[in-house]
């Protein structure tokens, strides 16, 4: 790190100057229009009187608990599992020896499949006619595609929640392979010497080792699916439906008031996904801090 | 080495549970591909058969034909993605450097700021920001698009120019000047040189980030700028199976293209820790 005097910090501004343009303009600019168009100041219709109604209305809905809960829910299961996957198969590959990079490669091989696609394929894998009931039709456990399990447009959201495990999967995993790196092995040859069995050095020195990294990713996994639009739009049921589903619903209704029930619907979004961010930040501030006594 | 402890350090975990577990991982990743590459080529598939009945080329045949619109949608995609990449380095590369090479006031509140657009979902912003594209006239246009683009792209180059920056040294560039050479010199011959590398992975993230990115084209776009990923949602809500999995196959081709030669810059497996939505 090189550091400046302040004869630099105009040129400093200026560099930084098109990049705040950017998220001051075109991300502070969405969140602001969309929390004033959510109090329903809406000039573009004639409505320029500032309430709390769409909240109010949104709320009320049956629907909504209905789907914050499975909103939830899918991004906690799938982020749950994922994570537990991710430092499982991790922990495998470092204890490797042959072939170590090609098991790598396949564990992150999916990162830049777009999610769009990743529900493609689920659908065709999972659906009641699709690869997995034909293998049980196979095996003689099923006569008929309507005896296999709904997984995909359920209720329960499977199917949404089975393509995020594989794409969060490898997402985390990657910054776990890379936590682990970074770490090395010399905590664990130090445990070792000391007499820490393989369960002790797995959980008293690795996986307090790796919890920062794999803690920040599994956050950003949540917050992710929490506010993603394609895959329940692709893979969800009609009822209950996934929220940012719910908002582009409200959104594209006929009916012009919708709009400001949409704008309700991303702010409670950006809410909740922001929440999980700032617990984080906390329990992590604590935990570093516990770490430093 | 403790009394009954294992024999090798190399073996530290029982091998057969490694190996159902490794095996497993294996199989789940690339299960999902399977029934992509098998339906792409099917004429008839019908359950409960394993393998298609009858095999054929006919939805790769009507990917090229014109009334597909795949061709064009393949052009705007790239045309997209290539403006989003351009102006996401324009923008992210002298960030990065400020990130990177200098501690200033403020620094912490720019790098939250730069953070936030990676978290929050871009989803709700780009809901929020319409009404006023429309009043702007960008609604609905190659602009627009690119610019709600530009959200979750430019964060993104920022921070790793921000870490390859904070790796390089300033002392080769002020020794250039020392030489005499003029600024562009510097750039040219000292500095891009050396940056050069974290730039092309970069930039390669950036454009898959366009590229794979629905949610924002939609709502932008308002289905006047089709896209590959616009194409192929209405191909998989049409119920053409043989033709979503050959679209979905032609769509990740330069995805997965692009991740091997990122891993080949990268000498190792690239680091990707910070690839979100994709």
């Amino acid at each position: 790190m090189f550091w400046s005097a302040d004869p630099e910090r105009p040129r400093i501004w200026l560099m930084l100057a098109p990049m705040l343009v950017v998220v001051i303009l075109l991300f502070g600019g969405g969140l602001f229009f969309a929390l004033i168009q959510s109090f329903g100041y809406l000039p573009l219709i004639g409505q320029t009187s500032v309430s709390l109604g769409a909240y109010a209305t949104v709320v009320r809905q049956p629907s909504f608990l209905a789907s914050l809960a499975l909103t939830l829910y899918i991004a906690a299961a799938s982020t749950v599992v994922a994570t537990v996957l991710a430092v499982a198969v991790a922990l495998a590959i470092r204890a490797t020896t042959r072939g170590r990079q090609a098991l790598s490669f396949i564990f992150q091989f999916n990162l830049p499949i777009p999610h769009l696609v990743g529900a493609i394929a689920v659908a065709d894998l999972l659906s009641q006619s699709g690869l997995l009931a034909r293998v049980a039709a196979a095996f003689g456990l099923i006569d008929d595609p309507g005896q296999f399990p709904v997984l995909v447009f359920d209720r329960w959201g499977a199917g949404i929640i089975a393509e995020y495990v594989w794409k969060e999967t490898a997402f985390i995993g990657v910054t776990v392979l890379a936590v682990l790196h970074a770490i090395g092995p010399e905590y664990e040859e130090l445990a070792r010497s000391l007499g820490a069995n393989r369960w002790q050095r797995l959980r008293l020195v690795l996986l307090p080792l790796m919890l920062p990294g794999v803690l920040a990713a599994s956050v950003i996994a949540f917050a992710f699916s929490f506010g993603a639009f394609e895959v329940p739009y692709l893979l969800g049921a009609s009822y209950p439906q996934a929220l940012p589903v719910l908002a582009y619903k409200r959104y594209t209704a006929v009916d012009l008031a919708a709009r400001a029930e949409a704008m309700a619907l991303c702010v409670i979004i950006t809410l909740v996904a922001g929440a999980a961010i700032v617990a984080y930040l906390h329990v992590s501030r604590r935990y570093l801090r516990r770490e430093s006594d | 080495m403790p009394i009954g402890g294992a024999p090798s350090r190399l073996a530290p975990r029982p091998p057969l549970l490694r190996w159902c577990l490794l095996a497993a991982m294996v199989v789940g990743m690339l299960l999902p591909i399977v029934p992509l590459a098998l339906w792409s080529f099917a004429f008839r598939w019908s359950f409960p058969d394993l393998l298609p009945e009858r095999w054929s080329l006919r939805a790769w045949r009507y990917l090229v034909a014109p009334e597909s619109q795949v061709l064009p949608a393949l052009r705007d995609s790239l045309l997209l993605a290539g403006a989003v990449t351009l102006l996401a380095t324009l923008i992210g590369v002298p960030a990065g450097r400020a990130l990177g090479m200098y501690r200033f006031r403020g620094r912490a509140l720019v790098e939250m700021l730069i953070l936030a657009p990676l978290i929050v979902p871009p989803f709700a912003v780009s809901l929020g920001i319409q009404i006023v594209f429309i009043r702007y006239g960008l609604a609905d246009t190659f602009l627009g698009v690119t610019l709600v683009h530009l959200v979750p792209a430019t964060p993104y180059m920022a921070l790793v120019m921000a870490s390859v920056f904070a790796n390089f040294d300033r002392q080769y560039e002020d020794l250039a000047r020392t030489l005499g050479a003029r600024p562009t010199q510097v750039w040219r011959l000292v500095t891009m040189p050396a940056v050069l590398p974290g730039l092309v992975v970069g930039a390669l993230f950036v454009f898959l980030i366009s590229w794979s990115q629905y949610a924002l084209t939609l709502i932008i776009g308002g289905g006047r700028l089709v896209t590959l990923p616009m194409l192929l949602f209405a191909f998989a809500r049409s119920g053409d199976n043989a033709v979503t999995a050959a679209l979905s196959l032609v769509f990740i081709a330069p995805a997965v293209l692009l991740l091997a030669l990122i891993a080949r810059f990268l000498g190792a497996a690239p680091a990707a820790g910070g690839i979100r939505g994709l």
